[in-house]
This record gives structure tokens, sequence and C-alpha cells, in this order.
């Protein structure tokens, strides 16, 4: 199964961070920088897998994408296949770029949450759901004009919702 | 300069205002990216938190406001802040009505909490409610969250509705179901196990999609128990020839080819299936064969259905055309230009050989250009590759050069691998005694202290027995030679303690032996060691010891020996320690160097480490003194286990171990009675000894060694010499016979005393003869390889053995005589050319384990009234851990079950901290059953990554087990 997806752009920065082994919070940040002093040790044009078992534990590989100023990583033990994965993170950018025509890093940095639901969309608790980014595509733009219609309800004040609160 | 490009940026995107972010957002994005240092960084979270945490409380705020907040605090904790703070508004959010906050809600939650936080119980309810609802999306978000956070107690809570959803109209429902139920399956095994049938309904539906999914759960569950999907063979098959023919609608192409990823899944799927099951491999070939043809090695994806076509084939049943493919395709990705399809190339050459080595030769040059290749990733696969394909004749190049690496790595998980797997070649094929000393001296240098206990013992057993042959004179020269080195060593700053006590260990037993050295001169340097390292216990004590036992053979001999000042000070010094064990060998040595010479003798005999030492387990001595006290009016004895109203304690902690439920408050409703686990508690209760106070033994020697000398001790003070030595019962062999020391095993001792021979043998006529044979067909390859360079070659030959060591020979033949063992000049030679290139080994992903446990009752003949099988049966039900991922996990959860029930089985009423008669007992067991006694063995050590990934080497070349290809090397 897939264990982690993460975005980390060049400067060390985490973009994204999803885990589907749960990890603690405060372990989350050492994580992302061992993986990143990891992926910004290795030169270009070489491989993009790196086994990563003394970060994530036995068994563990990952694979990567340095594109422009972002590292794509994808974290998986060995239920899964290393060029497929290439080819999911593959699916996951291109998804991307569909949806903010032309991606770059902020647009990234702002709609995180976005970018959590095209992931949801392809991965659910580990595991591949969908590979093609068009099919991806409809079911976020589905979402989000779902949420639109029913955001118009949502300018009520906090208080008079009150009553969902324990 | 980056950070003033992003804020134009930021400043175009904030006049488009259509990102649905607030400025304040903005500002906070800004802020970071502008800040200098990672204190103002995180001053201006702090500042950020602040300002969060009063707005989040503050009732008055707008909805749609409410959901930003929450997300800015989602991107505070993911730059490292905490903002627990906020968690309950994330769950508060989840209950809230619009699809949006919802959806932020659940998003929220799920990154926050996990399924064991206190927050999650008020979370659940809402799940349980939106899986209800009528808007698809609420559902699915529901199921995504659930994946997340529904643990083991609230499976039950959610379950009812997630089975009804495995039958919503929408697919993508559907689809996320089935995600939810594998989860829960994964979690819990035993909650969902009576919808294990809906997953193979579900591999009916008729979405592509959903099948596909649907395979993720099913591949879990086959590799849990393949045998019981055995009748889904011909339908994967039959679904994977549709998918490869195009079958499916062409929105499931990727890249144009047809559903890849299903067809990932499915040929995984019937990689399982078909192991070791001709009948089911039968099934495979012709759509494998068609795959093949089809294949599209110009993609990404089509290469990595094509390996996984490689895979499949080298784990089925072997199919001579099949194969022929797979390593076609194999050289298609070693010749690519492409690292990643390199990668992938040594990864299935490494699967091939292990069916058939000879594919291995034809690639020898593309292998030797992935060891120097920069590629970090490449180099350690390459150096798997090498370790699965060491032979005798190979050995000293490849060990050479991981410890050549290993010396030059810091990553100490990688060097504790290296090490590890170093010393586990040199143990089995080493083709001399001298260059294994040496090559085990390197080891402990450099990686001493990451290096198993249990690796130390062995060298030390080694050095004790020899090498099983008969020649008494090789091995007093192996010892001598040892001392040599030691004595040369032991002056050195720094050395790793486990070095240390090997050292003292052997100088103490045979420093003095061939009497080149004088006890006074071996005495002073113990005394430097134990002074040099006044911090570490255990050398100490090992030092002490060893000067001990060199008094001891001084005095037998008759010889007068002085007390050096510096030894006085030590045992004075000791005799005050904090420590108890070292005080205790402390006054053993003042007792024992007032005792005369027969007695001496007979306490400390000279080089009797090896002797057995016969243990009375019935206690038979103490037959008249209990008789006595019996006649005179004492109690009888009564075992605890017949006492009434006392529940043992033996048999309680090791049925909990077995079966958790067994003696706790249950609380859910009584299942069907399983008869494993009635024979479980059966077994447990009848043999359940009278008292079972002896802990399950520890992996290392080194406790059991401290209670053996703790136990005599309060006998006689003097018998607690022997703790000094090795325990050699119950422990296998890696040299010479590979059996326990207490009992052999024909079959396999016949053959590994070829391994231990294997050296000599091969620089002789074996391997020429092969490589003559093979000749002819090497002309063609020597013709490209002239192109190469000439050290590339030795390596090549070195490495690849006969046939290129023949090819290679031929070249120079002008030069050389033919018959003059070609290797041993070609190994040395390779070994001068030193390459700079570092040497990597990729840790195992140890498929080996599974195998272990699972395997090798099928594969060993072993009778059917076979107790050990029995006992596997019981562990069923607790060892079916739900655990996929780790295959380490399960064998280990397995391993401490597997000992308690042995310790159960011992039929003694010894209640001494000694754990000699579990071992004992162990022993006699495995004495009839070789194949088996390898895995009980291994019971207790598997909790050591580094031991277990050695013993998992070490049963891999046990003939009983399905690896017959190394062995058929080893036996020629």
């Amino acid at each position: 199964m897939i264990q982690a997806v993460m975005v980390i752009s060049t400067q060390a920065k985490p973009r994204l961070l999803k885990f589907y082994n749960f990890q603690p919070p405060e372990k989350h940040q050492d994580l992302v920088r061992s993986v990143f002093q990891l992926l910004s040790a290795r030169p270009d044009s070489v491989s993009n897998f790196v086994e990563v078992d003394s970060i994530f534990g036995p068994g563990t590989k990952m694979v990567y994408k340095h594109l422009a100023t972002l590292y794509f990583v994808f974290v998986f033990d060995n239920s899964e296949n290393e060029l497929a994965m290439l080819d999911l993170v593959q699916v996951f950018v291109e998804t991307l770029d569909r949806c903010f025509k032309n991606v770059c890093e902020l647009d990234i940095v702002f709609n995180f949450n976005k970018m959590h639901t095209i992931l949801d969309e392809m991965i659910l608790g580990g595991q591949v759901i969908e590979t093609s980014s068009e099919e991806i595509m409809k079911s976020v733009e589905e979402i989000a004009r779902l949420e639109k219609q029913s955001s118009t309800t949502s300018l009520i004040p906090k208080s008079i919702s009150e009553r969902f609160s324990r | 300069m980056e950070q003033l490009r992003t804020i134009g940026r930021e400043l175009a995107m904030g006049s488009q205002g259509g990102w649905g972010q607030s400025k304040e957002f903005l500002d906070l994005v800004k802020s970071i990216g502008e800040a200098r240092s990672k204190a103002e960084e995180d001053r201006i979270i702090a500042r950020e938190l602040e300002h969060l945490k009063r707005r989040l409380a503050d009732p008055d705020v707008p909805r749609r406001k409410m959901k930003e907040l929450l997300l800015r605090l989602v991107y505070a904790e993911m730059l490292g802040h905490d903002a627990s703070f906020g968690h309950i508004h994330a769950v508060k959010m989840t209950h809230d009505e619009s699809l949006p906050l919802k959806r932020t809600g659940y998003l929220a939650v799920a990154l926050f909490l996990d399924e064991r936080h206190d927050l999650v119980i008020l979370v659940v309810n809402t799940i349980q409610k939106d899986l209800r609802s009528d808007n698809y999306l609420v559902v699915c978000a529901a199921l995504t969250a659930a994946c997340r956070l529904i643990g083991e107690e609230a499976i039950p809570a959610v379950l009812p509705q997630v089975v009804e959803l495995l039958a919503h109209p929408k697919e993508a429902v559907r689809k996320k179901a089935i995600m939810a139920l594998h989860r829960f399956y994964q979690r819990s095994p035993s909650s969902v196990s009576h919808l294990i049938s809906n997953f193979r309904k579900r591999l009916c539906d008729n979405d592509p999609g959903v099948m596909g999914a649907t395979l993720c759960p099913l591949y879990d569950l086959i590799l849990e128990e393949p045998n019981s999907y055995k009748d889904l063979v011909v339908s994967f098959v039959n679904i994977l020839k549709q998918v490869a023919e195009r079958r499916l609608p062409t929105s499931y192409d990727y890249h144009q080819m047809p559903a890849p990823f299903i067809q990932i899944k499915l040929l995984k799927i019937l990689a399982v299936l078909g192991s070791g099951d001709k009948q089911a491999s039968g099934h495979m070939y012709t759509v494998l064969g068609d795959i093949f043809r089809k294949g599209d090695t110009a993609s990404n994806i089509g290469n990595a259905i094509l390996y996984e076509c490689i895979c499949c084939i080298s784990s089925i049943f072997p199919n001579p055309k099949m194969l022929e493919a797979a390593a076609e395709t194999t050289s298609k990705f070693l010749k690519s230009d492409s690292h990643n399809l390199k990668y992938m190339g040594i990864d299935a050459l490494g699967r091939l050989i292990k069916i058939n080595p000879d594919i291995a030769e034809e690639h020898q040059l593309a292998v030797i250009d992935c060891l120097e290749d920069p590629d970090d990733t490449l180099k350690r696969k390459t150096f798997e590759l090498l370790y699965k394909m060491t032979k005798s004749t190979n050995v000293e190049v490849i060990v050479d050069r991981m410890i050549e690496y290993m010396i030059n790595i810091t990553d100490h998980h990688y060097k504790t691998e290296i090490a590890s797997r170093c010393v586990e070649l040199a143990e089995q094929f080493a083709p001399s005694n001298q260059w294994f000393i040496q090559t085990m001296n390197k080891v402990f240098e450099h990686a001493g202290d990451l290096v198993n206990i249990r690796v130390a013992h062995n060298l030390m057993r080694l050095i004790a027995e020899g090498f099983g042959e008969e020649d008494e004179g090789a091995d007093s020269q192996l010892r001598s030679s040892a001392v040599d080195s030691y004595l040369r060593i032991v002056g050195e700053p720094k050395l790793p303690s486990l070095f240390l006590q090997i050292i003292c260990w052997v100088l103490g037993e045979y420093g003095t032996a061939d009497g080149k050295y004088s006890a006074s001169y071996i005495i002073g340097k113990l005394c430097d060691v134990a002074e040099a390292h006044l911090t570490d216990d255990t050398v100490k004590a090992y030092a002490i010891s060893a000067i001990l036992k060199i008094f001891a053979f001084e005095i037998a001999l008759g010889r007068k020996i002085d007390m050096l000042p510096e030894c006085q000070t030590l045992v004075d010094e000791l005799s005050a320690s904090h420590s108890t064990d070292l005080q205790q060998r402390a006054y053993e040595l003042q007792a024992l160097l007032g005792l005369d010479k027969h007695a001496v003798g007979s306490v400390m005999p000279a080089d009797a480490s090896c002797e057995d030492i016969e243990v009375d387990r019935n206690l038979s001595f103490l037959n008249n003194y209990v008789q006595q006290a019996l006649e005179n009016g004492a109690a009888p004895y009564i075992p605890e286990s017949e006492r009434s109203g006392v529940i043992s304690v033996g048999s309680y902690r090791s049925q909990e171990q077995q079966e958790t439920a067994a003696h706790t408050l249950r609380f859910e409703a009584y299942e069907m009675p399983k008869p494993s686990l009635a024979l479980a508690t059966s077994q447990a209760s009848m043999s359940t000894p009278t008292v079972d106070l002896v802990p399950v033994p520890e992996p290392g020697y080194y406790k059991e060694y401290h209670q053996t000398s703790r136990s005599q001790a309060s006998g006689d003070a003097l018998s607690g010499e022997f703790g000094v030595k090795l325990r050699l019962d119950g422990v296998q062999k890696k040299w010479g016979r590979p059996t326990y020391s207490s009992s052999s095993t024909p079959s396999s001792s016949a053959s590994s005393q070829q391994a231990t021979n294997g050296g000599s043998y091969s620089d002789g006529g074996g391997s020429t003869n092969s490589s003559q044979m093979r000749e002819s067909s090497y002309g063609s390859k020597r013709q490209q390889s002239t192109e190469v360079s000439a050290e590339k070659q030795r390596l090549a030959a070195s490495l690849f053995g006969s046939a290129a060591a023949k090819a290679d020979r031929k070249a120079q033949a002008s030069r050389k005589t033919a018959k003059e063992s070609p290797l041993v000049e070609k190994v040395t030679v390779t070994n001068a050319a030193t390459q700079p290139v570092k040497e990597q080994v990729i840790p195992a992903a140890p498929p080996p384990d599974l195998l272990d446990l699972g395997d090798e009752p099928v594969s060993s003949s072993t009778p059917s009234a076979d107790p050990f099988s029995q006992l596997e049966g019981l562990l069923g039900p607790a060892s079916a851990t739900p655990v996929i991922s780790g295959t380490s996990d399960t064998s280990t959860s397995k391993a401490p079950d597997l000992m308690s029930i042995f310790s159960d089985d011992v039929p003694t009423g010894a209640t001494s901290g000694s754990t000699d008669p579990i071992l004992g007992d162990v022993n006699s067991m495995s004495s009839h059953k070789g194949g088996t006694s390898v895995s009980a063995k291994k019971g207790p050590s598997l909790q050591d990554a580094l031991q277990k990934d050695a013993a998992a080497r070490q049963v891999g070349v046990t003939p009983t087990v399905n690896n017959p290809n190394l062995f058929k090397d080893l036996l020629g």
C-alpha cells in the first residue's frame, strides 16, 4: 500500500503531507527533513527510486519526481510496482496541471485543500482507486459545483448554528 | 530572487482574486516566504496561531470564514506547529450541514487525528449519520474519513452502513466502500471476517473500476491464505485476458495501455496463486505470453507491466518458454539508458537467478556497470543481487567489496545491514579459515557495535571448535594465528566492545596454548584492556574471566605464577565493584588461586570450552534427600497446576500469549467455537509444567550466560567458571555441520561439509570442467568484452565464476599456462585494482521470512503425527495479525508464541533461573525433526532484525526449502 504522499518544495518546506499510516504530528517535520536530505543529495539523471527503510520502516520505497521547485514524493511498500507508482505521480501532477492550468508552487500553497481533494479521489486508505486524470477532474469539478450550490447558506454567523456543538 | 518572484505572482493572483482565499491568508504565506530565519518564521506562525485561537472561539464569525480559519490551522500544523487547540473546532465543523464546511471539517479531522485520539469518538457518530446521507458526496467524505479514523472498537458502529453502500448506485461510492472495508480488514481481520465473501461478489461488479478496487483487498486476503482462493485463478486469468485484449472502455486506458493498474494488480495476485502450484500456473502461461508479445517497452507504464510479468513468471511454476521471454525482457531493461529501467532489470535478474543462475552470466558487464554507477539506489540494488548470487567461488570479491563500502558509509541503518550480510556470507562460504578470521576482524573493527552479539559467539565457537575436521593441527594453527592477530590489534584505541569481548575470550582460552607467549604477557595485555575500558562492565567481565582462565591453566600445569601488581589492582578494584557480577568473578579468581593443582585442573580443564556440560534436569541427586525429608514427615510437593484454586502463573502467561482473550473479560458475543482454539487451551492446561517461571529465552547468549554463572555460584563457587564458557547447546552451528551440537541431521551435514570445502574444491577441477563446457557459448561474448577494460573483465570473472574466468583466461592465454588455479589469481588481481566506487547493498525486503514459518512444514516431508505442525495449527488464530505490510511484524509476533508453547512442554520442575531446560527440550524435539527445528530455534531471536535476516538466509540454503539453486552450486 501507499504509506505517504508528500510534496516538498526545494526549500525544504512541506507543501502537502498525507500519511496513510498514522504518524504522530510531532514526527512529521523529522520525516520531511530526512526525506528532503535524501532527495537533495541525489544528483539529477539518476533513478527516481530510493529505498527508505531507515525512515519509514522495512521494505519501504520512495518514488519521487522533481518538477520545477517541487518534489513530489510517494512512499509505498513492496506490494506496489515502482514504475507504476512513478506513473501515479505523473497522474497526480497532470491532474494538478489540469486543475490549475499550468500549475505552479503557489497554486499548491494556496489550494492545498484542493490538492487533498484530488488526492482523495486517487488514493483511499493507501490504495489506488482512480488513475485517469480525466475521471479525477470530473469528480473534483462535481464536488466544486455542489459545494458552490450549498455555500450560499453559509454566510450565517456561527452562533446560530451553535446547536451542533456539544 | 526566488522570493521576489513569488511575491510578484502572489500580487498578480491577489488581483485576480480567484482563489477564494482571503488577503490575510495571502499575507501569512507571503510573510512566511519572506522570513529570513526559522526563528522569524516561528514567530509569525505563533502570532497567527494566537489569532486563530481567538477567532475560532468567537461565535460571531461567519461560517464561510470558519472554513478558511480551519485551513489556515491545517497549514500551520503542516509547517510543524502545534495546533491541537483547533482539533475540537475541526470536529465541530464535521457536524455542519453545508457541504464545503463539512468536507473541510473531515479533511482537517483526518489530518489532525488518528483512530486512537480521544476526539474520534465525537466524529464516529457524525460518520455514522453521514454514511446514510442522500448526497453521495457527503457519503464519500464520510467514507474517506472512516478509512482514516475508524479504529478497531468503532468498526461495528459503522460496518452495517458500509456494507449497505457496497450496493450503492454510484460506482465511486461502491469503490470507496470496498476500500473502507479493506481498511477495516487491515485494522482488525476478525471484525470483518464474515464479510469477506462480499469482496468476491464485487469482483463481478459491472463497473471495471469497482472490480479493480476489489483486487486490493483480495490481494491481501490471498497473501494471507492462497489456498482458499485457488478457485478464482481461472476468473483472474480471464479478467486479465479481457483487459489485455482491450475489452474495457477506452476511458480506462492510460498512455495507450488498457487499464495498466488493474493488470499489475492481477499479475501480482496470479504470482501469489501460482507459486509452487503447477496446475494453477498452467492456466496463466498463455495470457502471460500474450502480454509479453504485446509488451510496449517505449512507455513507462508498459515497462511496469512487463516487469510485473517477470515477477509473476519467476514466482509461479517455471516454464522454459516463459523464462526465456522474461530473460529477454530483463536484458532489454539492463541495456536501457534509463536508470529506472536498469534498477528494475537488476531486480528482475535477482528474481530470475533463483530459478536459473546461468541467466546472470549473460549480463555480467551490465551488472558491474550498475555497481559502479553514481546512482546510490542502483548500487544498493546491485549489491543485493550480488548477495543473492554469492557462492564459494566469488565470496571473497563480494565480501571484500562490501566491507570496503561498509567502511565508507555513515548511515547506521545500511551499515548494520551490510555488516550482517558480510558476516552471513563469510560464515556460509568462507574459502579458508584464515580469510574468515581476517574478514570477521575487519567487520568487527569497523562495525562491531552494529553487529549482533550472536555473530561474536559464532566466531568464538568457530575458533574453539575448529572446523569440524579431524585435523587438530590445523585448528591449533588457526587459534594461534587468531591470538597473534588479536594481540596486534588489542592495543588500538576505540575498538568496539563486542570485538574486545571476543579478543578477551580468545586470549584467555588460547593465549598461552601454543607456548609462544608467556602467561604474564597475556595477563598484562588483558589488564590493559580492562583498564582502558573502565565504563564497560561486560568487557571487564570478559577480561577478568580470561585472566582467571590463564591462572588456572598455569596452576594446573604446575607452573608457579606471580601476581602482577596491575593485575592485583584490577582484582581489588573489581572485588569492590558495584556490579555483583564483576565482584563474583574477582572473588572466584582469588579463591582459585588458593586451590591446589588437581582441584584447579578439574575445575578449569584446559581447552574444554567445547565439552558439553551435563545437566541433571530431574535433580535426581536430590532424591535421597527428598526421601529422607518425606520420612521425617515433610509434606510432599504438589505441582502448582494440580493445586486447587491456584491459577498457574506459567499457564496463564503462556495462554495469554497465544490467545489474549482466553482469560480476560469478554465484551462481545460468543462466536462459534473454533476447534483450534479449544485445542490450544487444552494443550496448554494439560501440558502445563509444574512451575513455569522461567522466562522465554532472550536472543542473546549474554543473559543466559550470566544466569548460569549466578545460579551455579550458589552451589559451588568454583563451578561458576563454566559460566565463562560458551553455551554450545541448542545453537545452530554455522560452521561445519549445520546442526545443533546435541543433534545431527545427516542430510544437511553432508551438504554443508561441501560448503566448508567449497573454496578448495572450486579452485580445482570442478569449475574448470564446467567452464570448458560453456566455453563455446562464450565465444561471442568474449569478442564484445575485449572492448571493455581488462579490469572490469577481471571483476566480472571473479564475480560470475567459472565461465567468465575461462573466457578471461583465454584472452590472456599466451601469457599463462592454463592449469594454474586461475581463480585465485584473478581474485587477488581484482583486489589490487581497487575500484574507487562505493558499494552498497539494498536492504532485504525479506520475503524469506514468511517462508520460515509458513512454507516449511509444507515443503519438508514431516511425519504425519508431527507435533510441530499441530502447534502451528494452534498458533493460527493468535498469530493472524492484521499486518500486511511488514513481513517482519508477522514473524516476530509468531515467534514468542512458538516459544511459549515450547516452554509449556518442558517436563521439568526445576525452579532455577537457568534457561537451559527449555533450550535442551527444544533441542530434543528438534533432534528428530531437522527441518522445522530451524524455525523453532529462530523463534526468540527474530526480534532482532539483523539476526532474523541472517537466519532467513540460513534457511534459504537448507535443502528442505525451495531455494535449491544456491545449494546445487555448493554441491557442484
